[in-house]
């Protein structure tokens, strides 16, 4: 539709309708490496916050059949610092703490004694790889029924052999393809994916797969900065898929 | 005006409601609501009718020699999800291919074939995690910013400007022949010509398919059903990929186009009204 002006009073017009924009240009605080980096730190909490609400217990991860796994030498070995931090596989035990009613050591022996899951998953990289692999072992919500675990708390916090740690939340934990593995491919886990014990959820990022399982900890807290080795870099800390 | 489409007609009934303050009075006092952008359209009209009428104290004539065309192109939501999205696509493109270089390949990662090499001065985020920062920031404000476009193009119909049909289909090549051939320009018929119609429909495919398989991404196993409409996560991947190759390809066009066309038609995509538009 043309509409003719007084050029005056176009210009007029044209001005009021540029100033109209205005609240776009407060992007630009984004230039800021001081403001954005506050800034896309908050977005990641928000992604977090939507993520955990958004979160289905009954929202399966995807499943394969055998002839879509990977062969093993294919599924990748990935570590922070370490690939064998030398766990003393005979003597090792699995430390509980927090807020359980049967908090100390328990034997590999003990969770091989729960009903065991194998599942064929994809195993997701923060990176972009992902890899279908085999997994076998306990659901981790079987061993929180066993030490008497209470489950409305917020959080499993997790430290490793190798000096990893994670966090994460409940719902997720209790996720029924959430385990704890102690085996690949049928064979019990070697030392570079984690030996003897480590987490395998198929609804969270690579990352947040601790390996070499040394403590657990069911807690309503998390130390600030204390969240997980990559989380306190920067990654999201909910790390779900 | 005889020749307007009726969605235009609708717009002009809305606009010729009275409008007291917009000459005589300050700009302020008709600032109050903002739904009032859509009023400018025809108010200056009424006004200088009104301006003239006080000084001539008789009938103005119809066509006033010193008189500007001008067309009120790009409405206030059109203009801000525009710019909202030019900054949006820029990070997520240079967050994107950050990400992207952790691991640049769409096969297996035993063994990684290196796809493309990204410099990293092309990047943005400084590692991985930055970018994901970034990008898990930006992928609101392009979400949000596209429910806005979507909203407003269907409530206002204005996509009918821009939306690329099939009875486009025949202006193409004449078209293409003037942009890349240096055929003879056909006439303008409307805002955009169907070589842009379909530039801009197909961005908005872009933008559909760069969020739909950034979901999946995002969280293939809560959104399953979608991750399989895409034929998986490992699939979705090279979509999401393919998305930005799609933007990417436009992008450099749009800003020649733009650059070539000055600066009266860049400056309406800031105020909304193109000067002497090229069609009546």
């Amino acid at each position: 539709m043309i509409t003719r002006f007084e050029d005056k009073e176009l210009k007029r017009q044209s001005r009021r309708q540029l100033l109209k924009l205005a609240p776009v240009a407060a992007l630009g605080i984004f230039a800021f490496p001081k403001v954005s980096d506050r800034l896309v730190a908050e977005g990641v909490r928000f992604s977090d916050w939507a993520a955990g609400a958004l979160f289905r217990r009954q929202h399966y991860a995807q499943t394969f059949s055998n002839s879509e796994v990977v062969p093993f030498e294919k599924f990748p070995y990935n570590g922070y610092d370490v690939l064998d931090p030398e766990v003393d596989l005979e003597k090792w035990t699995l430390t509980v703490e927090g807020d359980v009613q049967h908090p100390g050591e328990y034997k590999l022996a003990q969770i091989q004694a729960l009903a065991k899951i194998n599942q064929n998953t994809r195993h997701v990289c923060v990176e972009g790889w992902d890899v279908v692999g085999a997994f076998g072992g306990a659901r981790i919500s079987d061993f929180l029924t066993l030490v008497g675990a209470n489950t409305s708390a917020r959080f499993l916090e997790v430290e490793c052999a190798d000096d990893y740690y994670e966090s994460i939340d409940m719902a997720s934990v209790l996720h029924p393809q959430s385990l704890l593995c102690y085996e690949m491919y049928g064979q019990p886990l070697d030392r570079k994916h984690g030996a003897p014990l480590r987490l395998q959820m198929p609804t969270k990022l690579g990352y947040k797969q601790a390996k070499y399982l040394d403590t657990i900890r069911v807690t309503n807290v998390l130390k600030p900065g204390k969240t997980g080795y990559w989380e306190d870099q920067g990654y999201s800390w909910f790390g779900g898929l | 005006m005889s020749n307007e489409e009726p969605v235009d007609k609708n717009d002009e009934q809305k606009d010729t409601s009275p409008q007291p303050d917009v000459t005589g009075a300050p700009a302020e006092a008709g600032e109050s609501a903002p739904v009032k952008m859509e009023e400018v359209a025809a108010a200056p009209e009424a006004a200088v009718k009104a301006e003239a009428g006080e000084v001539a104290g008789e009938p103005v004539p119809a066509e006033e020699p010193d008189l500007v065309r001008a067309a009120y192109e790009h409405p206030l939501p059109i203009r801000i999800t525009h710019w909202v999205n030019a900054i949006s696509l820029f990070v997520m493109a240079t967050s994107g291919l950050r990400i992207f270089r952790a691991f640049p390949s769409f096969g297996p990662k035993i063994p990684e074939k290196v796809l493309l090499d990204i410099p990293k001065s092309l990047t943005l985020g400084g590692w991985l995690g930055g970018a994901l920062q970034w990008h898990f920031t930006f992928m609101w404000l392009f979400a949000a910013s596209g429910a806005l476009y979507f909203g407003y193009q269907l409530f206002s119909r204005h996509y009918r400007t821009m939306l690329f049909s099939p009875r486009d289909l025949s202006g193409v090549w004449p078209m293409a022949r003037h942009y890349f051939l240096f055929g003879p320009k056909p006439p303008a018929t409307g805002q955009y010509n169907p070589l842009q119609k379909l530039a801009y429909t197909s961005t908005i495919g872009f933008g559909v398919l760069s969020l739909l398989t950034g979901i999946v991404l995002y969280k293939p196993a809560q959104f399953s059903w979608l991750a399989f409409l895409f034929g998986g996560y490992h699939l979705a991947r090279i979509w999401h990929f393919a998305a930005m190759c799609g933007f990417l390809a436009f992008i450099p066009g749009h800003l020649i186009m733009v650059l070539l066309h000055g600066w009266e038609n860049f400056y309406s995509m800031l105020s909304g009204w193109k000067r002497e538009p090229g069609y009546e």
